[in-house]
């Protein structure tokens, strides 16, 4: 076992961290979260300078064929910062189909455009009754000669407004619910009967509801195998988790350094209000959470890409249900001990709290995945050693 | 607060290494074809476990060379680092062996090791090795729990002696104990924690007794140790006199990841799962009910991410960093899953967890039984079981160990 990070994986944080010290000062985020775009041009090109958009993409198309390991430690770092470029939609969620399903004229038209920050996608799945299940797309695709024409409303799509490309799934066979005969396709964003309304998240985020009217679209536009869309977008979501995981770490691990600072600062009844023993074991139960979930971003990030499917689904089921609840745990004591300072504005510590809060209701939230979980659950029953214990 | 993360030229891999797998499947094997059946069916049953069966075990252990994990070779144990610790303990947690008994080889023998004379090194710690001398230990007293600087039994010099008095309380299984190491109060005119001694005494010294303290669960694993004029030789200080605080502290540094208890916790958490496989609740089996079933799935992630947590500590200490709060944050976390589990296993019973049934305890019990026989010690299980966040500092000590030194608070 080995939980190092490479020597390139460290300075790969470290030129991260310094970048953002520079750039994304808390004045200087307030500014890009406000400004009509919602992400920083500047920023994108220089996260694309650093390889930090194509670090995960295969070699033969411009990037350094690096693993979920390399996006934890990029992912962490844009956490601890609360970058809002559209990281995990046009480069986890968006690349990552691409390169994991596109064929090879899709890969190297893509591929390189978007690792050199010059093209931004975007995953179009959510619609509006289907919470998370990820079956009920009701958006159809019907065949028309050598295409499709597609219908249908997408919303919250994330990085939606700023994309160029969605990759939309649709219907090619089956009804909502059905988890064969959902296909993927490649859709310009402006193409004619696309119309898109941008909006701000609760975070300072971007995204876009989608309506789709007569769409027409080429074969080619077709990403993977008509109606394995499913498996691929689970997939996604698997490397999406992974991704907010490593995110969320970033953020809580700032939350119990901004608190347990706050907190010795903070002078009631004549003392520090880190002396009183209430509030310390308040900071060490959220320590405890920060730690066990560092623990199940790392078991993700090294089962995301495994080949045994089964035990894939049940670590991203259990990494987002943990996570999501320290996140939870974390993000909630952090304001509590800042008092009512927590709930202003100004106080960076609010930030960080509504992009955690938002995190644990992304790609599925804690009861969604502890049931996933427990319906994939190993029941144990195997003969194997001390199963007929109590 | 990053656990784990130096520089290194590999990459992140959480699996065991090819040799790790090798050294798991040698424990195995051992385990396999050495733990007696009689004694691995007790242990997994939940029934009593006697001190032959202690003894047997840790003998069998010691003709292998493995019945002090924690040994380094010079003091004739295996010399393992913390990964093969860690597996040698999950093994046999998980197979159903019985617990080495740590208050001799992890307790004192460490404190012997460090700070004992050769004289005392030759004559106690292979004794320890081989299972001959069965150990307790003589921290808490009536008074002094948490603050254990706090104690007051006496150990007054007369010429070659100490003359002790005083009470030792929450003993366990010193009814089986050979010797008993103490902390004593060797002088009163400065802090406490300057007059403190460590002794080692027999425990078949003039003056010593042993009560049982029944417990909460009927049974009787913890003890009163009294000692009236009890004479104990000056030879049996370890160190200084007056330092004993110095070397129970280096004793509490040496808490080790051992403390989440993971190979307990995965061998309770499939006991659980087949006792849920078996009750049967609104015309199905409980596994079956999610609501039931997602209190299973809660705590198997939890203890899946413990699990990794554990691991990350050992690899500190495989780099050379000695664990210490991080220990704290093992203890708590595993003993809160170890609590969550005996619950769980005390609900799957439903009203067949109310029969108190101690007879049925004992191996070979034939007689009448009310529900099925797994059911038989859960409910004591529970009720016992809220001792782990009680002992070896409490949850709460714990907390403030951790906002000390990782919060700095």
């Amino acid at each position: 076992m080995n939980f190092d990070f490479t020597e390139e994986q460290n300075q790969l944080r470290e030129a991260l961290s310094r970048l953002l010290e520079r750039g994304y000062e808390f004045d200087k985020r307030k500014q890009i979260v406000a400004s009509e775009a919602g992400y920083s041009r500047e920023i994108w090109r220089q996260l694309a300078e650093l390889g930090a958009l194509s670090i995960a993409l295969p070699e033969q198309h411009g990037g350094a064929g690096g693993s979920a390991v390399d996006t934890l430690v990029i992912m962490e770092a844009l956490g601890r910062k609360l970058v809002v470029e559209p990281y995990v939609p046009a480069i986890v969620l968006g690349a990552g189909l691409v390169a994991r399903a596109g064929s090879e004229a899709q890969r190297a038209r893509l591929l390189p455009r978007i690792g050199d920050g010059q093209q931004l996608l975007a995953l179009a799945h959510d619609e509006p009754d289907n919470r998370y299940e990820l079956e009920r797309v009701a958006t159809r695709a019907r065949p028309d000669g050598a295409g499709y024409v597609l219908d249908g409303h997408k919303t919250v799509v994330l990085g939606g407004s700023a994309a160029d490309t969605l990759i939309v799934s649709a219907r090619t066979a089956g009804e909502p619910g059905d988890p064969a005969g959902v296909s993927l396709f490649l859709v310009d964003a402006g193409a004619p009967g696309v119309t898109r309304r941008g909006y701000a998240t609760q975070d300072g985020h971007r995204a876009a509801d989608v309506t789709l009217t007569g769409v027409k679209v080429d074969g080619d536009a077709l990403l993977g195998p008509a109606g394995g869309g499913i498996a691929l977008v689970e997939h996604a979501l698997a490397h999406g988790i992974a991704a907010v995981s490593a995110e969320a770490l970033g953020i809580m691990a700032v939350l119990v350094d901004l608190t347990s600072s706050y907190v010795k600062t903070r002078k009631q009844f004549g003392v520090p209000i880190g002396q009183f023993q209430v509030l310390q074991h308040r900071l060490a139960d959220m320590l405890m959470r920060v730690e066990q979930a560092r623990s199940m971003t790392y078991l993700i990030a090294t089962t995301v890409d495994s080949a045994d499917d089964a035990q894939r689904r049940r670590v991203t089921a259990a990494a987002k249900a943990l996570v999501s609840q320290a996140a939870r745990f974390v993000g909630q004591g952090a304001i509590q001990l800042h008092g009512g300072i927590g709930i202003t504005d100004e106080a960076p510590v609010s930030h960080y709290f509504k992009r955690l809060t938002i995190i644990t209701l992304t790609f599925g939230d804690a009861d969604h995945h502890l049931a996933r979980f427990s319906d994939l659950l190993d029941r144990g029953d195997r003969g194997d050693r001390g199963a007929r214990d109590v | 607060m990053h656990i784990a993360n130096p520089v290194y030229a590999s990459g992140m891999d959480l699996s065991f290494t090819a040799e790790e797998q090798r050294f798991r499947t040698e424990v195995r094997s051992f385990i396999d074809a050495n733990l007696p059946a009689e004694i691995r069916a007790k242990v997994l049953g939940g029934k009593h476990v006697s001190k032959d069966d202690f003894v047997r075990w840790h003998k069998t252990l010691y003709q292998n060379g493995w019945s002090t994990p924690n040994w380094p070779t010079e003091f004739g144990g295996p010399g393992w680092n913390a990964a093969q610790q860690h597996i040698f303990d999950v093994e046999c947690a998980d197979a159903g062996a019985p617990p080495l008994m740590p208050f001799g080889i992890r307790m004192v023998a460490p404190v012997i090791m460090a700070f004992g004379n050769r004289a005392q090194q030759d004559r106690f710690l292979p004794r320890i090795r081989s299972g001959e001398h069965w150990w307790a230990q003589g921290y808490s007293e009536p008074g002094s729990g948490s603050d254990l600087a706090s104690l007051r039994m006496r150990a007054e010099r007369r010429g070659d002696v100490y003359v002790c008095n005083g009470q030792k309380t929450w003993t366990t299984l010193a009814q089986y104990a050979d010797w008993i190491f103490c902390l004593v109060r060797t002088a009163t005119d400065r802090r406490p924690q300057q007059g403190i001694s460590f002794l080692l005494i027999d425990m078949k010294s003039p003056g010593v007794t042993v009560r049982p303290i029944v417990t909460i669960d009927g049974d009787a694993e913890v003890n009163e140790v009294w000692f009236e004029d009890v004479e104990v030789p000056v030879d049996n200080r370890v160190g200084e006199e007056n330092q004993g605080w110095t070397y129970a502290k280096y004793l509490l540094g040496h808490e080790r990841t051992g403390n989440a208890g993971i190979g307990m916790c995965k061998r309770w958490l499939k006991a659980l799962k087949h006792i849920a496989s078996r009750q049967r609740a609104g015309g199905r089996l409980l596994i079956d009910d999610p609501r039931f079933r997602d209190h299973i799935a809660q705590v198997e992630i939890e203890l899946m991410a413990l699990e990794i947590t554990t691991m990350r500590v050992i690899a500190m200490e495989l780099a050379n960093q000695k664990p210490g709060p991080e220990a704290s944050m093992l203890k708590v976390q595993g003993t809160e899953i170890q609590q969550t589990l005996t619950e769980l296993q005390m609900l799957a019973l439903g009203p067949q967890a109310l029969p108190y049934q101690p007879q049925a305890l004992e191996a070979g019990y034939s007689g009448p039984l009310s529900g099925p026989d797994y059911a038989v010690p859960l409910t004591g299980r529970y009720l016992n079981h809220r001792k782990a966040s009680i002992y070896a500092g409490s949850n709460e000590i714990q907390r403030n160990i951790i906002a000390k030194h990782m919060l700095g608070l």
